[in-house]
C-alpha cells in the first residue's frame, strides 16, 4: 500500500523549565506523496512538531525515522537536506541580499560545485515563477513573493519532504493563495510530500489528511471531509472551521439536505445553483 | 536619512570602475592611502590630483554625487588647512595682523594636507560609490582568507556583515512602523527640548531590540534547516573574477607609485 516516508513512535517532548509536555506520546505516519496538515490551537504542540522531524529539537522520548534513517545527532545533516522547511516570518528567512543570493544559500552549505548552483538556482526560481527578480532586494519584495523565494531556496536542494510552518499565516490573503497554489503545483510535479502546519482551516481544507492535534496529543486523524463534520468540537478546540462548511451546516440547520460537507466554496455554489432550480 | 547614507552611496553606472574586481579596488583603496603620504612637493600632489580625476572620470559617477560623499567631511578639510595656517611658524612671514601670523611654511603645509585629505576621500567615496556593499564584503573576504591560518574568523565575519547589510533595509522599514505607531500613541519625537527628544527614543529602541533579537533566533533556525554549519565545505555562488582591466589598474597604481619616489623631493 502506501508507503510511509516518516514515521513518529510514542513521541514525547518537553522544553527545558516546562512542566507540561509540548508533545505527549505522539504516534503517526505520513506517507510518501501525500499532503498532510497538521491543523491545532496555539500551544497544541503543531509547531514542535516541525522542529522535530527537522532535528532542530530532539525528543526526549521515542523515535523518529525520516525516509527509512533514525533521527540522530549524526543524521540530521542528512535528513535535512531531504526536509526543506518554510518558516512563518518571510523577512526572517531570508538570508541573502538578493533572491538569487538566497536560493543559493542552502546550495552553498551543502557545497554543491558553483556550475551546479547557478543551473539550480535558475531552475527552482522558474518553477516559483519569480526568475524575473533574480537581482531583486528582499525589501522590494511582498511576503508573498518572499515566501515563494523560500520555497525556491527549498526545491533547490531537492527535497523529498516540505514542510509549511504557518507559511502563510503571516500573508494577505493573495499572498496566501500564490503560496498555496505554487505548492500544490509543485507536489504534484515532483512527487513531494507536502506537511503544512497551520491554524488555517481553509488551508487545510485542500489537503489530503489532516491530524487535528490538542495539547500535545493527536486529537483526530482522517480526511478533511471526516475532520470538518466533527464541527462543535473543532471549534471548542479553538479552530474555526471554513466559512463554506459553516454554510452547509447553516443549510442542514434550515432543512435544505446537501449531499456532503462542503470543503470549497466552489463545490457549495455549484450544488446550490444546480440542485433547487425550480423555475 | 540612514539608507542614504548606507545605500544612496552605491551609484549604478556602466563604467569600467564598476566592472573592477572589489578585490583589486581595495587593494589600490589600500595603496593609495599609502603612497599619498610620498608626496611632498607640488609635481608629486600634482600627479596624485592627476590620478585622482582620471579615476573619477573612469567611474562616470556624476559629481553631485562625488560632492555629496564630500560635504560632511569639507568642515574637516578646511578645520586642517586653518589650523596649519596659523600654527606652523617656519618660512618668510607673510602677513601679520596683531597676535596672528601667518608664514609662508604654514600655506604650503596648510594646502598640501588639506588637499590629501581631499584626495583621499574623493578615492575612498569613489570605492563605495562604484561598488555595492556586498562586493565590498566578497572583496575583503577573499582578500582576508589567508588570515584564516591564524584562526581570523574570515567566513564568519563576511556573513555577519552581509546579514547586516541585507537586514538594514527591513530594520529601517520597522523602525518607521514603530516610530508611527507610537506617534498614534502621543509619543512626540519632532518636538520638544532636546532632553524630551531623547527620552522619547526609548519607546522606539525598545520594541526594535526586541524585534530583532526574535528575528536573529528564528533566522538563526532558518540557516540550520537549511543546512548552515560553518564555512567548512561550503562552496561560493558569488565569483569575483579578475580581469584585464583590474590587472592594468594595479600596474598604473605601481606606475605612479614609482613615479612619486622618484619626484619627490
Amino acid at each position: 500500500m502506501k508507503e510511509s516516508i516518516v514515521t513518529l513512535k510514542e513521541v514525547s517532548f518537553q522544553y527545558d523549565l516546562q512542566e507540561r509536555y509540548a508533545l505527549n506520546n505522539v504516534s503517526f505516519n505520513i506517507y510518501e506523496g501525500e499532503w498532510l496538515a497538521i491543523v491545532g490551537h496555539n500551544g497544541s504542540g503543531k509547531s514542535t512538531m516541525a522542529k522535530l522531524l527537522n532535528g532542530l529539537q530532539f525528543p526526549q522520548e521515542g523515535e523518529i525515522t525520516v525516509c527509512g534513517t533514525l533521527l540522530s545527532e549524526e543524521s540530521i545533516w542528512d535528513i535535512r537536506r531531504k526536509i526543506g522547511m518554510v518558516f512563518q516570518n518571510p523577512d526572517n528567512q531570508f538570508v541573502g541580499t538578493t533572491v538569487q543570493d538566497d536560493v543559493a544559500f542552502g546550495l552553498e552549505n551543502n557545497g554543491i560545485p558553483r556550475e551546479e548552483m547557478v543551473q539550480r538556482v535558475e531552475d527552482s526560481l522558474r518553477k516559483v515563477k519569480m526568475d524575473k527578480f533574480l537581482h531583486q532586494e528582499p525589501h522590494h519584495l511582498s511576503g508573498g513573493q518572499k515566501q515563494r523565494v523560500a520555497i525556491a531556496g527549498v526545491l533547490a536542494l531537492r527535497p523529498s519532504i516540505i514542510i509549511l510552518d504557518e507559511a502563510t499565516s503571516m500573508l494577505d490573503p493573495r499572498g496566501r493563495e500564490e503560496v498555496v497554489e505554487t505548492v500544490r503545483l509543485l507536489k504534484e510535479e515532483k512527487s513531494l510530500t507536502v506537511i503544512s502546519i497551520t491554524h488555517d482551516l481553509e488551508e487545510a481544507a485542500k489537503a489530503d489528511r489532516i491530524i487535528v492535534m490538542n495539547k500535545g496529543e493527536v486529537f483526530r486523524e482522517g480526511t478533511p471531509e471526516e475532520i470538518f463534520s466533527m464541527d462543535e468540537q473543532l471549534i471548542q478546540l479553538g479552530l474555526d472551521i471554513p466559512f463554506s462548511v459553516k454554510m452547509s451546516k447553516a443549510f442542514r440547520q434550515k432543512g435544505i439536505e446537501l449531499s456532503k460537507h462542503y470543503l470549497s466554496e466552489e463545490e457549495l455554489v455549484t450544488e446550490l445553483w444546480t440542485s433547487r432550480c425550480n423555475m | 536619512m540612514m539608507e542614504k547614507m548606507i545605500f544612496g552611496r552605491y551609484v549604478p553606472a556602466d563604467s569600467i570602475i564598476h566592472k573592477m574586481d572589489p578585490r583589486s579596488k581595495l587593494m589600490i583603496i589600500f595603496l593609495f592611502v599609502c603612497i599619498i603620504f610620498l608626496a611632498n612637493n607640488v609635481v608629486t600632489y600634482a600627479l596624485i590630483g592627476i590620478y585622482t580625476f582620471f579615476m573619477l572620470g573612469l567611474s562616470k559617477v556624476p559629481v553631485r554625487f562625488l560632492y555629496g560623499g564630500l560635504k560632511p567631511v569639507l568642515w574637516l578639510v578646511l578645520f586642517t588647512l586653518v589650523l596649519q595656517l596659523f600654527f606652523t611658524k617656519e618660512g618668510a612671514l607673510l602677513f601679520e595682523w596683531g597676535p596672528v601670523k601667518i608664514y609662508e611654511e604654514g600655506v604650503r603645509m596648510g594646502i598640501f594636507i588639506s588637499l590629501r585629505f581631499f584626495f583621499l576621500i574623493l578615492m575612498t567615496s569613489l570605492l563605495t560609490l562604484t561598488t555595492t556593499p556586498i562586493e565590498i564584503t566578497d572583496g575583503l573576504e577573499t582578500l582576508l582568507h589567508p588570515l584564516k591560518k591564524v584562526r581570523f574568523p574570515v567566513h564568519e565575519m563576511a556573513l555577519m556583515m552581509s546579514i547586516s547589510l541585507r537586514f538594514i533595509p527591513t530594520l529601517m522599514q520597522e523602525t518607521d512602523k514603530i516610530m508611527k505607531a507610537q506617534i498614534a500613541r502621543g509619543v512626540e519625537f519632532a518636538s520638544g527640548p532636546f532632553k524630551e527628544r531623547i527620552k522619547a527614543v526609548i519607546p522606539l529602541l525598545i520594541p526594535l531590540f526586541v524585534s530583532s533579537f526574535k528575528r536573529a533566533e528564528e533566522l538563526a533556525i532558518a540557516m540550520e534547516a537549511r543546512g548552515y554549519r560553518g564555512g567548512e565545505g561550503r562552496t561560493k555562488y558569488r565569483q569575483l573574477s579578475w580581469q584585464r582591466a583590474d590587472s592594468f589598474q594595479i600596474g598604473l597604481l605601481i606606475l605612479l607609485t614609482i613615479l612619486l619616489y622618484l619626484l619627490r623631493s
